[in-house]
């Protein structure tokens, strides 16, 4: 008889409770595996990701959007980009998909504890960071001061407005955004994301930065973070590869000695600096 | 273990093998097929490659017969352990669509029998230490390469015959093994001398007929081991793990990129890459699906694709990926180098590329 369990690559069923529609190419799968010993058990931290598998089509690596707290439901806000995440854009309420996770190392929720919290994203709406906001919004008391930063290229690209508009209502939050090329009625700042740290408010020998985003994005507020003092090892980004296994094992996702599946995908800058913005790696 | 060692007479070479057929092994043994020396099943060492030798350089590999009755009187060709362990390309699990659409996943269970490897060398032996490192000692275990290598046992036969390409001593992983191999010979004019590495070898030992070693065979053995350490090829002297990385946008990933095709053959053949990709192949019928992984290559176009972008879309960049990952960043992975010298993406590189040629460039830079 061969024992191939635990077998890390098999995915476990799960139903779709819900499909929210976020935007027209942005969509949130809300999970829940099907056999409730496996879901009862199920944990993860903000930051980490499952793969996800289409039915006959392939896997597809995916952050978790929910709060950990919650055992019930696993959400994940999914982009239209390529042909596992078009064919999951068709799925309904009730359809089954595949899940195993959760995979990698999450956004140092824990030690950021009693710290002032800078998010910082760009691009379409940022999911990884998602769960980073939504956990000090659950625990706003054990965090400083959070601040939230969101740039986009064109002020059409802006996307979980509602959102964006609660979260402007927490207590001691600012809500900061940007867009590089304006239009009428963008009520929000015209300019590059940087140009808003200014108003940023936050003590840098005690703050942790979170972002996630494009790389050049990401290396231009680091380089600012770094002018107003903060340490490299409170800069933390969220990075992005081809996985496929997301155990560390089919090398896809290999980052100069690391794999983003595993040793990531959250890394502090101080971990990464030496190759970030590299092209090629 | 104390490993004593022994003598056997060529004779006992046939005994070894079938003492595995009897206790349920599929051998498998070097061979000519197609022009190459390969692993594949054997049951009688009529079958080995005797009187043959190979005759490599960079981009260029030919057998041609020789006048010795040794059995491996040859280098190593394209694969060896590798292909057992880590398979080029196998069904991990499939699933299944119910007409009201739950899902089901269902292992697939390899066809598995005790394989018994003969004649691999210090090299492959090496490398397999490597890939037991990645598949089998991280955080996650590879069931299906753990199953595989818990039913493997090697033979390994000491090299007496490194090709041009060669440089395992310069890594420290030959011509001889150190550990790692269940059984160890060393062919000799008259014979083998052999010892047992495990227990598993042990068992083996036990039932061929054991001579007491001579001082003039422990010798033929040493004059083998000097012999064969005489390499040409070298790695550099220079500390290759920090310079590489301290050279990433230097001009020699330009102009090897003017030469390299960007095939893969140099991963395909190497005994330690790992990559390997993922796809799913739907039946025709819609109710199942069969979900495959097969070695892919960081030289490959959809290597370093992600929604669209390609990170590594010049060969330069493909280039240097592999060079300072081999070389440079898996020591802090796996706590060394992830060659073994056994020169095979030398020798099956089309254009043939030297890796130490490459290697050295940089040593030469730094002079200049």
């Amino acid at each position: 008889m061969v024992n191939l369990q635990p077998n890390p690559y098999e995915p476990n069923e799960a139903i779709i409770l819900e499909r929210i529609q976020e935007s027209p190419n942005l969509f949130t799968l809300r999970l829940k595996l099907t056999d409730q010993k496996l879901q009862d058990a199920y944990e993860f931290e903000p930051g980490q990701f499952n793969m996800l598998y289409l039915y006959g089509v392939g896997e597809v690596a995916i952050s978790i959007v929910s709060d950990p707290v919650d055992s019930h439901i696993i959400d994940h806000t999914i982009r239209v980009v390529g042909r596992v995440t078009r064919g999951m854009a068709n799925l309904k309420k009730g359809d089954r998909i595949g899940l195993r996770g959760p995979y990698g190392r999450g956004w140092p929720m824990l030690e950021s504890k009693q710290k002032d919290v800078v998010v910082v994203t760009g691009g379409l709406g940022c999911a990884p960071v998602v769960s980073v906001i939504n956990y000090i919004d659950q625990r706003r008391s054990e965090y400083g001061r959070l601040n939230i930063v969101q740039g986009v290229k064109h002020t059409t690209d802006f996307i979980w407005k509602d959102r964006y508009e609660k979260w402007r209502k927490l207590s001691d939050t600012k809500v900061l955004l940007a867009a590089d090329v304006g239009e009428a009625l963008w009520p929000w700042h015209v300019g590059p994301v940087t140009s808003l740290f200014d108003q940023l408010e936050f003590d840098p020998t005690n703050v942790a930065v979170m972002m996630c985003g494009p790389e050049g994005m990401m290396r231009v507020v680091c380089d600012h973070m770094l002018d107003k003092s903060v340490s490299a090892e409170q800069m933390f980004l969220s990075m992005e590869r081809n996985m496929q296994c997301a155990v560390g094992h089919c090398g896809h996702c290999q980052y100069g000695n690391k794999f983003i599946c595993k040793d990531g995908p959250v890394f502090s800058f101080a971990k990464v600096r030496d190759l970030f913005g590299v092209k090629g790696f | 273990m104390k490993m004593e060692c022994h003598f056997i007479q060529s004779d006992q070479l046939q005994k070894l093998l079938d003492n595995l057929l009897a206790n349920g092994y599929v051998c498998i043994g070097p061979q000519v097929r197609d022009g190459a020396i390969i692993y594949d099943e054997i049951n009688s060492t009529k079958q080995l490659p005797r009187g043959v030798t190979d005759t490599q350089a960079p981009g260029s590999y030919t057998l041609n017969n020789n006048s010795s009755d040794k059995y491996f009187d040859w280098a190593n060709g394209p694969q060896a352990i590798k292909p057992l362990l880590f398979a080029s390309r196998e069904s991990l699990w499939q699933s299944e669509q119910s007409v009201n659409g739950q899902i089901s996943f269902i292992t697939t269970e390899p066809i598995l029998k005790p394989i018994a490897i003969i004649g691999v060398r210090a090299c492959d032996i090496a490398a397999m230490k490597i890939q037991d490192q990645h598949f089998l000692q991280q955080q996650f275990v590879d069931p299906y390469y753990k199953i595989r290598r818990d039913n493997l046992l090697t033979v390994a036969v000491n090299c007496g015959c490194p090709a041009e390409m060669c440089f395992c001593h310069s890594t420290g992983d030959g011509p001889f093994v150190d550990d790692g191999a269940d059984v160890v010979m060393t062919e000799l004019d008259s014979g083998f001398l052999i010892s047992a590495h495990s227990s598993q070898g042990e068992k083996l030992l036990k039932g061929l007929t054991l001579q007491p070693v001579t001082q003039r065979q422990i010798e033929e053995s040493e004059t083998i081991r000097i012999k064969s350490s005489k390499q040409n090829k070298n790695l550099p002297h220079y500390d290759i793990k920090s310079r590489l990385f301290n050279a990433l946008r230097d001009e020699f990933w330009h102009e090897i990129a003017t030469k390299c095709l960007s095939c893969g053959n140099c991963t395909a053949v190497c005994p330690t890459c790992f990559c390997h990709n993922e796809t799913d192949v739907a039946e025709l019928d819609g109710k199942s699906s069969i979900h495959y992984r097969q070695w892919d290559s960081c030289f490959s176009q959809g290597h370093s694709y992600i929604h669209g972008i390609t990170i590594r879309s010049e060969t330069s960049q493909r280039y240097r990926q592999w060079l300072t990952h081999k070389f440079s960043s898996w020591h802090e992975q796996y706590g060394r180098s992830g060659c073994v010298g056994c020169g095979r993406c030398i020798a099956w590189c089309p254009v043939g590329i030297d890796v130490t040629e490459s290697l050295a460039n940089f040593e030469d830079r730094r002079r200049g």
